[in-house]
């Protein structure tokens, strides 16, 4: 999808003024937090299990390579097929070339955020093939021709009287004088609609949530039940992954599994993981004649052996930024193409180039959170720090913060001027906001006191405060 | 030069991959011996307890469980259980012995059985499992000619009958019955299956029923001696 994250700013201010968007954020706000809190805590192993999770990861990214081919090899083995794919658009040639093939005229797709990032939808459409979203919140904002907002719950940004109305445009032929007002009558309609889609469509395309290699088996984690409807009922089953989904065994998904869900929405499991392999057998009744899988790099193998490389054991399961005060403040969208929030925030520069994203590990408090609950404990606000350094190196910062960055650096460098100018602008400071303990207004600093005042100091610099304390210490020991 | 090629030249060469730097004989050893990794303690539970975990688990993701003592119970319970929902006496049978063995017509004559794939008009099916698991209530179905995936997915509602036996504490358990019972490769499709069809999409307000089942029907066979 074309990206908009270079206008970050302008797509923040935007959705902060945005009144439908901040009502539908506050869903996001009160319900993913509890409920991840309360899943944790009904497994005494929560933590543990993360622990062993990540060192999973790490041991397969080490040896990404011999996996791959061994995951590959299983495949051929089952009777499916790997395509090799190093960018995007090479992906979407392998999906269309195979739609093609089975000469498709729709295909009905399980939410993926791999297909987001090749932008397949268009491609389908532009190449006379109709790409048909069938989980709830993809099937929404396709109707809305919008991006998704959230990488698991990808309409979250949209109200409920947002959904009716966009049903009422789309589905012409069902009866106008229908009651859509409730989110059960809402997701009846919805159900009857995409029914009729499963059973005409010509292929379906899931993505995976993981990569088996002992078996050879893909692996989606669904609530709905859309991506087993959309991978059981066409003649063929197609499969978008990229490179780094891959676990060696089952026992090893079972663990990431069992972090999986319950930091994504708070369940203990979600209600539907399915494990394919390969296409139907000759003496089955059901299920797709052909299996293919479409293996995508599109930049994550430069990740490797980096300070990105962390990245890579990532598994989408949105608590990064289900607990982000930026996310939660504007929204996904903001952030301008398919990864919002924390896990965007470092993933986008790395696959859109740090030139468009620079504005996304600048828009982080660095509270921590987002590290704090990520299941595969992924250092996120340390790599949005080294991407801050890679802008700041390649000259991208703006010259007025660049400035403002060596001026201080300068300074720091220099411990007794350092101490000498802080006491002086701390005792300025102090002074002039003695009486109110806090500004309304500063030099330099009016982004700040734009949205909220400044608070005095105290009047003296913590160094100084220290510095007392030890010296009244050692006189009373 | 393909993609292929390509891929895995750009990840070995990150990787700082050399020859005979034992990474293949680590990734050979760790899939042939797929050691179990932490095990939960709730998932190493036994006899009654695990039954209960395993029924408690299921409900409380909206699943209904029913307990009988017998194989020859299980005809009533599901024509029982059609019943209550108001749900016409019509059912569709998984083609599996375990099922077919059942006393359909002398303990439920009204009930009308068919057997095979589902159909897009069917409202209910019955399948056996293969596994359950205890830790999440989690079913586990598998595809097979005994065994269309279809039927988990197309009715509204969907009635499955599990043994005692097939009860299990936690996931890897499923998996040693699994590779014990299809020692050459999986079959095509495994399903674990945790409570009926959800969706929060809609104001991040949870509604069964999105797109598989509405309802999901647990029918537990603890004969004696069994568990």
């Amino acid at each position: 999808m074309q990206s908009t994250s270079h206008a970050f700013k302008q797509n923040a201010h935007r959705a902060l003024h945005d009144p439908m968007l901040q009502k539908a954020m506050g869903h996001v706000r009160s319900g993913f937090i509890d409920k991840r809190v309360q899943a944790a805590a009904r497994l005494p192993e929560f933590d543990q299990l993360r622990d062993q999770a990540k060192a999973i990861k790490d041991h397969t990214l080490a040896h990404l390579d011999h996996y791959l081919e061994r995951y590959e090899a299983k495949v051929l083995e089952m009777g499916g097929k790997v395509h090799w794919c190093a960018t995007a658009e090479e992906a979407r040639e392998a999906v269309l070339s195979i739609c093609r093939s089975l000469d498709a005229r729709t295909v009905t797709k399980g939410k993926s955020m791999l297909s987001e990032e090749i932008a397949l939808n268009e491609h389908l459409e532009a190449n006379g093939i109709e790409p048909v979203e069938t989980d709830l919140g993809e099937y929404i904002i396709q109707l809305r021709k919008e991006p998704p907002s959230h990488i698991i719950a990808p309409a979250v940004h949209v109200n409920k009287e947002q959904v009716e109305a966009d049903f009422r445009r789309v589905h012409k032929n069902l009866p106008p004088e229908r009651s859509l007002s409730e989110a059960a009558q809402l997701v009846d309609e919805a159900r009857q609609v995409l029914r009729q889609r499963y059973l005409e469509a010509d292929v379906g395309i899931t993505g995976a949530n993981f990569l088996i290699a002992e078996t050879g088996t893909s692996v989606i984690v669904t609530n709905e039940g859309n991506g087993d409807l959309t991978q059981t009922l066409p003649k063929a089953h197609i499969v978008v992954a990229s490179l780094e989904k891959v676990v060696p065994t089952l026992e090893d998904c079972a663990t990431i599994l069992r972090v999986l869900a319950r930091s994504a929405t708070g369940q203990e499991f979600s209600s539907y993981t399915t494990f394919s392999t390969g296409p139907r057998r000759p003496e089955d009744p059901d299920g797709p004649e052909e299996y293919h899988v479409i293996l995508l790099d599109n930049g994550r193998s430069s990740m490797l052996g980096t300070e990105f490389q962390d990245m890579l054991r990532c598994i989408r399961c949105g608590a990064c930024m289900n607990h982000c005060p930026v996310y939660h403040a504007v929204g996904g969208h903001s952030y301008g193409w398919v990864y919002p929030g924390p896990m965007g925030a470092v993933l986008t520069p790395s696959l859109i180039g740090v030139e468009e994203a620079g504005h996304l590990p600048n828009a982080s408090t660095f509270c921590g959170r987002c590290e704090a609950v990520c299941p595969m404990r992924i250092p996120l606000p340390k790599m949005m720090r080294h991407w801050r350094e890679r802008e700041f190196e390649q000259h991208q910062a703006p010259a007025k913060a660049r400035l403002a960055i060596e001026a201080w650096a300068f300074v720091a460098k220099r411990p007794r001027l350092y101490r000498w100018a802080t006491s002086l602008l701390i005792g300025a400071l102090g002074r002039a906001g003695r009486r109110r303990g806090r500004f309304r207004e500063l030099p330099l600093a009016g982004g700040w006191t734009a949205h909220r005042d400044f608070p005095a100091p105290s009047g003296r610099s913590f160094q100084a405060r220290w510095a007392e304390q030890q010296r009244r210490g050692r006189a009373s020991r | 030069m393909s993609s292929r090629k390509a891929i895995l030249g750009a990840i070995r060469h990150s990787l700082g991959r050399q020859r005979g730097d034992g990474a293949e004989q680590a990734v050979e050893a760790r899939l042939r011996t797929h050691d179990r990794n932490l095990v939960p303690q709730r998932g190493c539970l036994e006899g009654e307890a695990l039954l209960s975990l395993f029924s408690s688990q299921a409900e409380r993701v909206d699943a209904t469980v029913e307990r009988v003592a017998t194989d020859a119970e299980v005809p009533e319970a599901v024509a029982e259980y059609l019943k209550r929902n108001n749900l016409p006496p019509r059912v569709r049978m998984a083609p599996h012995p375990d099922i077919q063995a059942l006393p359909w017509a002398e303990k439920a004559p009204l009930l009308e059985v068919a057997e095979g794939r589902a159909d897009p008009q069917d409202l209910v099916s019955v399948t056996p499992a293969f596994a359950a698991v205890a830790e999440t209530g989690t079913l586990v179905l598998h595809s097979g000619p005994q065994t269309p995936t279809t039927l988990n997915f197309l009715p509204e509602n969907h009635v499955v009958v599990v043994r005692a036996s097939q009860v299990v504490g936690a996931y890897e358990e499923v998996w040693d019955r699994l590779r014990a019972a299809n020692p050459a490769a999986l079959p095509r499709t495994v399903n674990m299956i945790t409570g009926p069809s959800r969706t929060g999409d809609i104001e991040q307000r949870l509604e069964l029923g999105a797109h598989g089942p509405r309802r999901l029907h647990i029918v537990l066979i603890a004969e004696e001696g069994d568990s």
